[in-house]
């Protein structure tokens, strides 16, 4: 029987060294879902998304994305089935102005054969994308080079270099950490409106506050363990969660 | 390297006990030779992450310098040791300081520089006509012994205690020194290297001068085996590097069984196929385990393949 | 008073963004003038043939290879990776035409532009399993490729062993032999340039740069950097293909080390990603080095003397400090 679940993770372990990073997570997500990943530091929220985004390879577990097995590809391939991820350590192409920035995940094949194998307009494309993420369109903001943006661009940034290849499924690590609150504020509906047009999303945050506004379910993570599962409300409940936070910083 | 270092004649086809023997004899010593070789180069690039493509050109003048103080300067045969592993340390050191520090973190920039410098110091010497038979450094110890039916001089036994030591050596200063942690430390994530009070450019620089004294020692040892030719010098980096990847780069283990496949593996190629053959048994070590498994055989932090 | 040194376009140069470049002969002049040049001095110099006599002609034959080496290599460190073994390309485009020309006879305007394709795409296969390494054992093993090929071809006496193929067909007049690499050369030069600025150029700097990132952008690294590898592979191999008919003769010194170290040091020297840097770093080192040939192999020191001091001293290189200061002015600002 063919399983309909949109991605499906089933007892994903990574070991580094003698350090279990990631101990037998196994969880779901349904298409259209928003489902956020939260943990302290440590827990394994970035190797978690590094397992399902095939830059680190698992010791055991599978990761079935729309019946398809995609546990052993390539960063690439796993992207160019529709999967964009953005990085919690934000690097861009620092000498390339913003727009330009976003050419190279322009140039992939899944685009061409999404776009219908327009060239010519890759430019506008670009420009059209920053201004999807809060870029002022009619500024030179788009144009100036990326290592001269503040730190909150560059993360809508990250954000813009995803939806270029007009993913099925976006992956956050972090994408508020390092945001003023005014970005944050103007971020959220965005994401929430890709959310509404059918686009999933899965969130690793550390603003609780925002993310348990928007997610539809939430799991946590404690030393590379899954300890809870189930809507934002019942994670504010949750002693295990509560356990896991106390002594770390409480974002809320 | 040629026939004569290893000693065997290729007689086909005649597989006596005799023969068998000797191919795990010479084996060993193939190994070791190849392991002493890469140990320097690996201290400092495997395990610090500095890379020394000068470390053919160390090894080469390691064994020139020391010629020179035997037969221009007359020294005893111990003082001219002593003072060529601390000179190529201290040339290494420098090294650091004045090539590798401007352009550290520059991968481009460290490969070219180095490379320059092996090259400048290996056609050096060339040009000087450092390239007769007479440049041969001379045996620790005259004299042979008969191990299993095989004859062994003692300066190949001599090889197989101080390779065998230094790997030891190594791995204890690896893993159990202030120093040696810190070696490994600036490879993994220099910036926690520094929070944790280790001063990145100064380990680097030692981890340069390590490996520097570390090629002398190779080149004392081994070169008395035949004449010191400068085109070795290209070679001793092929093997560094050979080693270093079907062993793994961060790992002695790894520098140990690595020098044993691929020795033993160039010795029964030499004697069953044709000696030229030897230099093949590389490359396609090289290209084997970056097709089955690229991080080597005990990479741990597969850096080649996972480049979180 | 405290001063700052700043640096700032010339108005002529910022006169000449877009469409206002075609404003007054002056702008265009500005433009133009650094382009064209080159190009007609090396379209000139061939015919000065007569004047400066066989040897200088040679040598110019040579700075047109090493250039062509040296563009080649420039190419692959666009994409990040770093080749200590140009010679590869160029010995092994050598030996195909070579052995098309010394045992199938074919003629030689049938055994370059084969040595050419087919050389590129053997060495390509060769790299192959390589191009996942970081860029320091990609560097070590492209430099001991040439070297193992070499020792192969001398163990397995195949391809002529250590004599090498003679006897080979010659280029059938003077002008053929000295206008086909300059227009190679030129082909390459513009070609790519124009290929680095266009996104696709982009795609291959960002592979440089951040190869996590381009891989999340959807986009097979390898794949890219294999094309890369072909492209530079076909001026190197051409270089090699058209020397084996010039020399009429082939042989394992088509491996030799000159053929890494020399267009090396010609684009550190000239500028490393510019091309154009490249190719001046060749025109200047090759005629130098010709003038120290008496001093012997002591000149490999000098490459390695200044390779040294051009990646520590002077890493911009040649051409792009040259471009600076045609484009820009420096004063100092008073800071107070």
């Amino acid at each position: 029987m063919q399983d309909k679940t949109f991605l499906k993770v089933e007892g994903l372990t990574k070991n580094f060294g003698g350090v279990a990073a990631i101990v037998r997570v196994s969880f779901e997500l349904q298409e259209g879902e928003l489902l956020g990943i939260i943990g302290p530091n440590g827990s394994g929220k970035t190797t978690l998304v590094n397992l399902l985004t095939g830059f680190v390879r698992p010791d055991s577990g599978k990761v079935i994305y729309r019946g398809r097995d995609i546990t052993r590809k390539m960063p690439y391939n796993i992207a160019k089935l529709g999967i964009a991820r953005t990085f919690q350590m934000v690097k861009p192409f620092y000498q390339l102005s913003a727009f330009k920035n976003l050419i190279i995940p322009l140039y992939s094949t899944r685009v061409k054969k999404l776009r219908g194998g327009k060239y010519g307009d890759r430019d506008d494309v670009a420009i059209d994308l920053l201004e999807d993420v809060g870029f002022e369109r009619d500024s030179s903001v788009p144009y100036k080079v990326a290592s001269s943006l503040p730190h909150g661009y560059l993360k809508r940034l990250e954000l813009a270099r995803c939806l270029a290849l007009r993913p099925d499924l976006l992956i956050l690590d972090e994408l508020f950490s390092g945001m003023s609150m005014s970005e944050v504020a103007s971020t959220l509906p965005i994401i929430e409106k890709l959310n509404s047009e059918r686009l999933s999303i899965i969130m690793v945050e550390h603003r609780l506050k925002e993310l348990f506004r928007i997610a539809h379910r939430v799991i946590a993570l404690n030393f590379g363990s899954k300890i809870a599962d189930g809507p934002p409300r019942d994670m504010k409940e949750n002693d295990a969660v509560k356990a896991a936070y106390l002594g770390s910083e409480d974002e809320d | 390297m040629t026939k004569r270092v290893y000693g065997i004649v290729s007689q086909k086809g005649k597989a006596t006990s005799v023969m068998i023997n000797s191919i795990i004899i010479y084996g060993l010593v193939n190994s070791v030779i190849l392991a002493l070789i890469a140990m320097g180069f690996s201290l400092t690039f495997g395990i610090s992450g500095v890379a020394n493509f000068a470390y053919g050109g160390f090894y080469i003048l390691s064994g020139f310098l020391t010629w020179m103080l035997l037969n221009y300067l007359k020294f005893p045969f111990v003082l001219a040791i002593v003072v060529t592993i601390g000179v190529v340390g201290l040339l290494g050191f420098v090294t650091y300081w004045v090539i590798l520090l401007r352009v550290r973190g520059i991968a481009l920039s460290e490969v070219i520089a180095t490379f320059a410098l092996g090259v400048g110091i290996l056609e050096l010497f060339r040009w000087l006509g450092f390239v007769t038979y007479e440049f041969t450094l001379p045996y620790l110890k005259k004299g042979m012994v008969l191990i299993a039916g095989v004859p062994l001089d003692y300066q190949r036994l001599f090889i197989i205690g101080i390779g065998l030591a230094l790997v030891l050596f190594l791995y204890l200063f690896t893993h159990h020194t202030r120093i040696g942690l810190a070696f490994r430390g600036i490879a993994q994530n220099e910036r926690t290297a520094i929070s944790l009070g280790i001063k990145p450019d100064w380990t680097a620089a030692l981890s340069l001068a390590f490996g520097s004294a570390m090629a002398s020692v190779a080149a004392i040892v081994i070169l008395p085996l035949g004449i010191i030719s400068i085109n070795q010098g290209y070679e001793v980096l092929l093997i560094a590097v050979a080693v270093g990847i079907v062993g793994g780069l961060e790992s002695v283990p790894g520098i140990l069984v690595a020098s044993l496949i691929l020795g033993y593996a160039q010795i029964i190629t030499g004697t069953y196929f044709k000696p030229e053959w030897m230099m093949v048994v590389y490359l396609a070590a090289i290209v084997l385990t970056l097709a089955i498994k690229p991080s080597g055989l005990f990479g741990k932090f597969k850096e080649l393949e996972e480049r979180v | 008073m405290k001063f700052r040194k700043e640096r700032l376009d010339r108005g002529i140069k910022v006169r000449c963004e877009d469409i206002f470049v075609l404003s007054s002969y002056q702008e265009m002049l500005y433009m133009l003038f650094p382009r064209v040049v080159p190009v007609m001095i090396l379209l000139i110099l061939p015919l000065l043939k007569g004047v400066i006599g066989l040897y200088w002609e040679k040598v110019f034959m040579i700075t047109c290879t090493i250039a062509l080496l040296a563009l080649s290599w420039d190419l692959m460190a666009s994409v990040g990776l770093i080749s200590l073994g140009q010679a590869l390309f160029f010995g092994v485009g050598a030996y195909v035409t070579g052995f098309l020309n010394h045992t199938f006879k074919l003629p030689p305007i049938l055994t370059i532009p084969l040595g050419t394709l087919g050389g590129a795409f053997i060495c390509t296969l060769l790299l192959l399993p390589v191009l996942r390494l970081r860029g320091v054992y990609f560097a070590i093993v492209t430099l001991t490729l040439p070297l193992l090929l070499a020792r192969f071809i001398e163990a397995t006496k195949i391809l002529g062993g250590t004599e090498g193929m003679s006897g080979l067909t010659p280029f059938p007049n003077i002008w053929v032999e000295l206008y086909v690499p300059v227009l190679a050369l030129l082909v390459c030069l513009f070609g790519f340039r124009r290929l680095i600025n266009e996104d696709y150029g982009l795609v291959l700097q960002g592979i440089r740069d951040n190869d996590r990132a381009v891989m999340s952008g959807a986009i097979n690294i390898y794949w890219f950097k294999a094309q890369a590898v072909f492209i530079a592979g076909v001026a190197g191999a051409f270089a090699g293909a058209f020397m084996t008919h010039y020399n009429q003769v082939v042989g394992m010194s088509a491996f030799a080390m000159d053929y890494s170290v020399l267009p090396l040091t010609a684009a550190v020297l000239g500028g490393i990603g510019s091309f154009a840097g490249p190719t001046i770093g060749a025109f200047i080192l090759i005629p130098l080095s010709e003038l120290l040939r008496a001093v012997g192999t002591l000149r490999v020191v000098f490459y390695s003397a200044i390779l040294i001091i051009c990646v520590v001293g002077l890493p911009e290189g040649i051409f792009h400090y040259m471009r600076r200061k045609y484009h820009q002015f420096e004063r100092m600002v008073d800071v107070g």
